[in-house]
């Protein structure tokens, strides 16, 4: 099927004459013992590979009296523990869910701008259909950004389960107290697994959309039209991995909330 | 109509349309925002940051009519 899409864009870039040439889905490189690694796999491990570095290296410097780098990453990581200290009204709480959220936060963030470092996209392999880019931005693969939603969907639903207890909490979904409560009660479940599908498009579709807006910018107007567009995406991958570890935080805010009994 | 001039009416409808509504609903944040900026400027800071995260919703709305575009030319 890979091939088969592959060649049909192939071949409408060269009957068209253009050279925009938009991939939709993540192509594979190599193939290690029938696991396939595609590109934007091997940029995903690459920020991981930065994160994990970063922390060791960082770890390593740790002094009492903070270097500009250390206070700098204590002011972050402080500064979003107040936040969320006060979005949960609880400090425990916040302190329990801080890693989560901030390790969601930091490796969409490092992987939204990883993708603007020169090289990625540009630098490939030559496949059977052209090039092949070697590196491409983990969030423009819709299997990244749906792992990180169901990450973030299981936390919510089995915090709520945790916090306020099965009966408490299958109450918000199966109600049989009254008919209006019952039919909020499938509303309220389909809603909740909505997330999945708007935490994942949202996160795929602005960072893909931001590409084809860059391949498009560099057809019609190159080296000029590209620059401003590639500053607002870089603002774009900071506020969507913002955004990302957000809506996180107050769909948990909202699991461990007692239900509405009244009424 | 051929296939072909059928995808390409149809890419270009489904992100034509879809950016409507997200389009209005900008608006209407944007001038919300502005009208409480001049009302009480001091808190600016809260609700342009409150602002953005307004828009990013609504953004996203058309973002899927534009992934939606996509699937329709590519896939």
């Amino acid at each position: 099927m890979t091939t088969a899409y592959a060649a049909e864009t192939a071949e409408h870039a060269a009957e068209t004459g253009g050279s925009i040439h938009v991939v939709l889905k993540a192509e594979p490189i190599v193939e290690l013992l029938g696991f396939v690694v595609t590109n934007s796999l091997l940029l995903t491990w690459i920020t991981m590979g930065v994160l994990l570095l970063f922390a060791i290296l960082f770890r390593r410097k740790l002094a009492l009296i903070p270097g500009k780098l250390q206070a700098a990453v204590e002011w972050l990581f402080e500064s979003v523990l107040n936040y969320m200290t006060e979005t949960l009204e609880s400090e425990k709480l916040a302190r329990r869910f801080f890693p989560l959220v901030m390790t969601i936060f930091l490796f969409i963030l490092v992987g939204n701008e990883l993708a603007f470092i020169p090289g990625v996209g540009s630098v490939g392999v030559e496949g059977e259909h052209g090039l092949v880019p070697l590196l491409r931005a983990p969030s423009t693969d819709l299997n990244f950004t749906l792992a990180l939603a169901f990450i973030s969907f299981f936390t919510i639903e089995v915090t709520g389960l945790a916090a306020l207890g099965v009966r408490k909490y299958g109450s918000r979904y199966v109600n049989f107290r009254s008919p209006v409560g019952f039919v909020v009660g499938i509303i309220e479940f389909i809603s909740n697994l909505g997330r999945i599908i708007s935490f994942s498009f949202r996160l795929f579709g602005n960072i893909f959309a931001g590409e084809v807006m860059l391949i498009v910018a560099a057809f019609f107007v190159a080296y000029l039209l590209p620059v401003p567009l590639l500053a607002f995406e870089v603002f774009v991958g900071f506020i969507q991995a913002v955004v990302f570890a957000m809506l996180t935080l107050f769909f948990i805010k909202l699991a461990i909330m007692e239900p509405h009994e009244s009424h | 109509m051929e296939l072909e001039a059928a995808t390409q009416m149809g890419m270009a409808l489904a992100a034509g349309l879809g950016v409507i509504g997200p389009g209005i609903g900008i608006g209407l944040i944007g001038a919300g925002a502005m009208q409480a900026i001049g009302r009480n400027p001091e808190a600016s800071g809260k609700i342009i940051s409150n602002m953005i995260l307004a828009i990013v919703f609504t953004e996203a709305l058309g973002i899927l009519a534009l992934v939606v575009a996509f699937i329709i030319k590519f896939v």
